[in-house]
C-alpha cells in the first residue's frame, strides 16, 4: 500500500496495451536479467499516512527542544516573524524547479533579483549570487574564486569557525590548493603572522568576523596585510550583525561571505541552511552558481531571467569555475521575505537586542565566576572558562535541568555562549544563579 | 510588477520584537558607514507582494510539469508535516547526543534505506545537492588512489551525453575530464571507453538510465572495463527513479552514487534548493566518507568522524529538514512502493512517447526508462519553428514545457519525464496538446515564435540581460 501512483490495475493494462506490451516487466526487457535484483529490498513494508505520520512524531518526541539556548557556534536561534512561514509554505515557491522558463517564473526570478539586492545591501557589495549551499561552502567557493596559477595558497584565520575551515580544506583538497592557518592571539586574528604569511603566493586571505569567538576582527588591517601582498581578502559576516558594523564593501573586501540562517532559518539540525555571497565589481564574473538579471521581454516589460550563463556547468562543462546547479532558493526567499518583513529599523534592533544582551549575559556570568577568556569588542557571542573541564560540564548539566542549552564545550573548560534576542533578562538572570550554584558547591 | 524596494515607504514597519530589556553600552567596534536600504513596508505590503509573485510561479500543484531530468513528481503534503515539527525544526545542530537521538535516528534510518536502494555499504547524508555529492564522491575517489600510493590516477572519465556537472564536478575535483562518445543508440562505446582506459584513470562518471532515457545494457562490461584498469566507477543517481527497487547501482559494478533526494525522493525543490545529494559507497570506501557517522554506543546514538575522512563538504551534518521528508516518504512507499514507484515512472513515460512518437521523432525510438528525448531537427529544417517554440506554446496550454536542448549529443532535444504521479487522464490530455501545437506549429510557423501568449511576460531578451548585466536595484536610478 501506500504508494502516489494513481493509475489502476486496468489503467496500466491499457497503458501497457498501448505500448504493445503485456506485463510490467516488459517495460525493464532491456535490463539484463542477471543484474535485475530477485528479492525484495530489505526495507520495511510500505505503511498508511497515519502509521508514518505516528512513527515521525515519535521520532521528533526523542529530541529535546529547549526552552532557553545560549548556543550558536554557527547555527543561532532567532525570532523569526508568522509572515516567513506563511510566504514560504506557498504550493508555488516550495515545489518549482529552477526557473528554467522564465514566462513562468517571474515570481521565483523576482525573489532571487530582490535577495541578490539585500545581500548587496547588507555586505556593501556590487554584486550577490542567488545562494550556496550554506555558509560553509560560500567561503570555500569564494577561495576558489581566488585561485591564480601562481597564488595557490590560501591563508585562514584560525579564528574562523572550525567547521568553515574543514570546508575549505576539503575543497582545497580537490583544487589541489594549499590551506595556511593564520594563527589567532588574544581571539583575534594575529595581524604581525598575517604579514610574514601573506606573499607572492597567497591567493587569498578569509577572514571571519565578528569570528568564532564572537570578537571583531580589526578587517582594516587584514585587508591591507592581504591586499599588500597582493592576495584578495574574503571577508564572511554574521547578516545581522551587518545591520551594524563596518561591511565588507566599506573595508574595501573582494568577496563578502556567510550563513544566512539566522535571517529567517530555523535551526534545524544543521540544515537547510543558506550561503551567501557577494563580490565587488571585478570579481562578479568569477562568482558560482545562479544569478538572476533584469531585462526586457518582447513587449518591453521589464522581467527578470537566469544570467551570466556562461560561466556556469551545463554550459561551459569542466571548464567551468563551479559545479553547483541546485542552490538554497527557497532558503533565499525565507531570507528576502524575512529582511522585507523586519526592514532596516527592525534588523538592526536585532543586531543591538544581540549584542547589548550577550554583554549583559557575560557580566553576569562573570560575577557568578566564570571568567571571560578575551578582551575584544564582541557581538553576540563570548567566551568563558571554567576552573577546569569538569566544573563546565557540571554547568551544562545543571543547566539542562533547568531546561537551558548553555554554552558550547571547546575543551579545557572553556564554552563558548551565544545571546539573541530571544533571550530575556530573567533567562539570563537564572542561568547566571546556575553558574554560582554549581560553582559555589 | 514593482520590485519590493520600489513599494517602500520611510518608517513603515511591523513591530516584531520586543524593546532591549537590558542596558546598552557605547559601541566599541566600528559601525557601518552606509545607510542599510531594506525594504520599509506594512506587513500586508510584504504578504500581497509574495503572494503576486506566487501566483506568477509554476509549482508541481500547477499542472503537468514534465520536466526531464528533474523528476517532479508530485511532493507528498505529509512530508512538510513531517519535517515542520518543533521536535526537528527546533533543534540546534550541536546540542548534545543525547538530546538529540531522535534526529540522529532518522539520519540513521535514512541512510540504511538508501544504502539497500542503491547496494551500497555505508552512506553519508552532508552532501546538499546533486552536484555536491558528484564533488564528494570524487573526492573519495581521490582519497582512495592517493591512500594506496597510485597518486597518477588523475583522469576522470564522463560520457559525452552527460549531465553538465560530472565534468565541472570533475574539474573541481582535480581531475582532468576524458570524453566518451556516445555509439548511434545513446550508449557509450565500449571500443571508445576500452581504449581511454589506463593507469592514468581515476574513474568513470556515469548515469543509468543515461540522459536520453535509455539504459545502457553493457553497463556490467563498462564498469568491469574500469575496475580492470584500477579505476572507479561513479554513479550519478540522477535518473535512480527509473529503476529504484528494480536494479541497484551497486550490483551493476558501482563503487560510489549520489542520489538526488529532492528528485527521486518526493522533496520539493523549492524553486532551485534545498535539495541534497546523499552519497553511498562500497565498504572499501567508507573510511573516506565526509561528516558525520553515526553508531550505537550502549543503546545510545552518537556522532563520530571517520579515520580517514575526506573532511566537511558543509557545515553540519545534513540538509536535515530534507532527509525528514525523504525518510518519510521511503517509510510510506516501503519495499514494494519503491519498485512500483520505478515501474510506474517507466509506464507514464512509455505511454506518452507511444502516445505522440508519430508526430514528434524519437532520438531513440526504443522502450524508454523515465524518460524520454525527442528531436525537432526536422521541423526546425522545414518550418523554422525550434524546439524553444514548440516548448514556450506548451505554456499557452497549461505544460510546463519539458527540458530543452538536452542533452548536446540531440540535436533540437525535448526531454520529456512525465514521473509516476501523473494519471492517465493528464497523459491523454498532454498527448492531444503535444500533437495540437505540433500541427499548429507546422500550419503556421510564424506564429510559433510568438509563444507563449497568455502570459505576462513573454520571451524575455536574454542576449540583453548576460550583454550589460543588472543583477540588483539600483536605488540611486529608479527604474519605473
Amino acid at each position: 500500500m501506500g504508494t502516489y501512483v494513481p493509475n489502476t490495475e486496468a489503467d496500466r493494462k491499457n497503458m501497457l496495451k498501448a505500448c504493445g506490451m503485456e506485463r510490467m516487466e516488459d517495460l525493464y526487457a532491456g535490463i539484463p536479467e542477471e543484474l535485475k535484483r530477485k528479492e525484495p529490498l530489505r526495507i520495511p513494508e510500505g505503511k498508511s499516512e497515519m502509521e508514518v505520520r505516528r512513527l515521525m512524531e515519535g521520532l521528533a518526541r526523542k529530541n529535546r527542544v529547549y526552552g532557553t539556548v545560549f548556543r550558536g557556534a554557527g547555527a543561532y536561534r532567532h525570532y523569526i516573524p508568522s509572515i516567513v512561514g506563511e510566504v514560504v509554505g506557498k504550493e508555488e515557491f516550495r515545489t518549482a524547479y529552477t526557473p528554467y522558463q522564465a514566462e513562468i517564473s517571474q515570481g521565483v526570478l523576482q525573489s532571487i533579483f530582490e535577495f541578490q539586492t539585500d545581500i548587496c545591501e547588507l555586505t556593501g557589495m556590487a554584486a550577490a549570487n542567488a545562494s550556496v549551499y550554506d555558509g560553509a561552502t560560500a567561503a570555500a567557493e569564494a577561495c576558489g574564486m581566488c585561485l591564480e596559477k601562481k597564488r595557490r595558497k590560501i591563508l585562514v584565520s584560525a579564528a574562523v569557525d572550525p567547521k568553515v575551515l574543514s570546508v575549505v580544506r576539503t575543497y582545497a583538497f580537490g583544487r589541489d590548493a594549499e590551506v595556511t592557518v593564520v594563527p589567532e592571539r588574544e581571539g583575534v586574528t594575529d595581524l604581525e603572522a598575517l604579514k610574514s604569511l601573506a606573499d607572492g603566493e597567497t591567493a587569498c586571505l578569509l577572514l571571519q568576523t565578528p569570528n568564532y569567538y564572537g570578537c571583531f576582527e580589526d578587517a582594516d588591517a587584514a585587508a591591507e596585510a592581504a591586499h599588500g601582498a597582493g592576495a584578495k581578502l574574503i571577508m564572511s559576516c554574521n547578516p545581522i550583525a551587518l545591520a551594524i558594523m563596518k561591511t565588507p564593501g566599506e573595508t574595501g573586501a573582494d568577496i563578502a561571505v556567510g550563513e544566512g540562517q539566522p535571517l529567517g532559518l530555523p535551526l534545524s539540525f544543521g540544515g537547510p541552511y543558506l550561503g551567501f555571497m557577494a563580490a565587488d565589481e571585478k570579481m562578479t564574473r568569477k562568482l558560482p552558481g545562479r544569478i538572476v538579471g533584469q531585462t526586457e521581454d518582447r513587449k518591453g516589460e521589464r522581467c527578470f531571467v537566469l544570467t551570466m550563463q556562461a560561466r556556469e556547468q551545463h554550459i561551459r562543462r569542466e571548464k567551468a569555475g563551479s559545479n553547483i546547479c541546485s542552490n538554497e532558493a527557497l532558503c533565499a526567499l525565507t531570507a528576502g521575505v524575512y529582511l522585507a518583513a523586519m526592514g532596516p529599523e527592525g534588523l538592526r534592533k536585532a543586531a543591538l537586542s544581540c549584542r547589548a544582551k550577550a554583554h549583559y549575559l557575560k557580566d553576569r556570568l562573570e560575577e557568578a565566576g566564570l571568567k571571560a577568556v578575551y578582551a575584544q569588542p564582541f557581538f553576540h557571542e563570548f567566551v568563558t572558562a571554567a576552573p577546569d573541564e569538569q566544573a563546565a560540564e557540571r554547568i551544562l548539566k545543571a543547566l539542562e535541568a533547568r531546561d537551558i542549552l548553555g554554552g558550547l564545550p571547546l575543551g579545557g573548560g572553556r564554552m563558548l555562549w551565544c545571546a539573541t534576542e530571544m533571550n530575556t533578562r530573567e533567562e539570563m538572570d537564572r542561568a547566571a544563579e546556575t553558574v554560582r550554584e554549581v560553582l559555589d558547591a | 510588477m514593482k520590485l519590493i524596494f520600489e513599494q517602500s515607504a520611510a518608517g513603515r514597519g511591523t513591530a516584531y520584537l520586543p524593546e532591549i530589556d537590558v542596558p546598552q553600552t557605547a559601541p566599541d567596534f566600528k559601525g557601518r558607514e552606509t545607510p542599510l536600504r531594506l525594504p520599509e513596508l506594512s506587513e500586508i505590503q510584504v504578504d500581497r507582494h509574495y503572494t503576486a509573485l506566487a501566483k506568477e510561479t509554476r509549482g508541481v500543484n500547477g499542472g503537468f510539469y514534465p520536466l526531464g531530468s528533474c523528476t517532479m513528481k508530485y511532493n507528498p503534503a505529509l512530508l512538510e508535516d513531517a519535517a515542520a515539527q518543533p521536535g526537528f525544526r527546533d533543534v540546534h545542530p550541536l546540542q548534545p547526543d543525547a538530546a538529540a537521538q531522535g534526529c540522529l535516528e532518522v539520519m540513521r534510518k535514512a541512510e540504511a534505506y538508501l544504502a539497500e536502494i542503491t547496494g551500497m555499504d555505508a552512506v553519508t547524508l552532508q552532501p546538499a545537492a546533486g552536484a555536491h555529492g558528484e564533488f564528494t564522491g570524487l573526492l573519495l575517489i581521490k582519497a582512495y588512489h592517493r591512500a594506496r600510493g597510485d597518486g597518477e590516477r588523475t583522469k576522470i572519465l564522463v560520457p559525452d551525453s552527460a549531465h553538465g556537472t560530472n565534468p565541472a564536478s570533475a574539474a573541481m575535483a582535480g581531475f582532468e575530464v576524458v570524453n566518451i562518445p556516445s555509439d548511434g543508440k545513446g550508449y557509450v562505446d565500449l571500443q571508445a571507453l576500452k581504449a581511454a582506459v589506463g593507469p592514468d584513470t581515476a574513474g568513470l562518471m556515469l548515469t543509468n538510465p543515461n540522459t536520453v532515457g535509455l539504459f545502457d545494457p553493457n553497463i556490467a562490461e563498462i564498469t568491469k572495463a574500469v575496475h580492470e584498469a584500477g579505476g572507479l566507477n561513479y554513479y550519478d543517481g540522477a535518473n535512480l527513479n527509473a529503476i529504484m527497487g528494480i536494479v541497484r547501482p551497486g550490483d551493476m559494478g558501482f563503487d560510489v552514487v549520489h542520489v538526488n533526494l529532492h528528485k527521486t525522493f518526493a522533496t520539493p525543490h523549492g524553486g532551485g534548493g534545498p535539495g541534497s545529494g546523499p552519497v553511498g559507497c562500497k565498504d572499501f570506501l567508507r573510511g573516506f566518507l565526509p561528516g558525520i557517522r553515526i553508531a550505537e554506543e550502549d543503546g545510545m546514538l552518537r556522532r563520530k568522524e571517520a579515520e580517514a575522512r575526506i573532511g566537511d563538504v558543509r557545515s553540519f551534518g545534513s540538509n536535515f529538514l530534507v532527509a525528514v521528508k525523504a525518510l518519510t516518504y521511503m517509510m510510506i512507499l516501503g519495499r514494494e512502493g519503491i519498485p512500483e514507484t520505478a515501474a510506474g515512472a517507466v509506464l507514464n513515460a512509455n505511454y506518452l512517447m507511444h502516445r505522440v512518437k508519430d508526430l514528434y521523432p524519437m532520438a531513440f525510438d526504443e522502450t524508454c526508462m523515465h524518460e524520454f528525448v525527442m528531436t525537432l531537427e526536422a521541423l526546425k529544417e522545414e518550418t523554422g519553428v525550434s524546439a524553444l517554440d514548440l516548448a514556450k506554446a506548451l505554456i499557452d496550454h497549461g505544460i510546463h514545457p519539458p527540458t530543452m536542448y538536452f542533452p548536446l549529443i540531440v540535436h533540437e532535444a525535448l526531454m520529456v519525464e512525465p514521473t509516476e504521479t501523473e494519471p492517465r487522464e493528464t497523459l491523454d490530455q498532454a498527448a492531444d496538446t503535444f500533437r495540437a501545437v505540433m500541427e499548429a506549429a507546422r500550419q503556421h510557423p510564424e506564429e510559433a515564435h510568438l509563444a507563449p501568449l497568455t502570459t505576462r511576460v513573454s520571451r524575455p531578451d536574454e542576449v540583453k540581460a548576460a550583454r550589460k548585466p543588472v543583477i540588483r536595484y539600483d536605488f540611486d536610478h529608479p527604474m519605473d
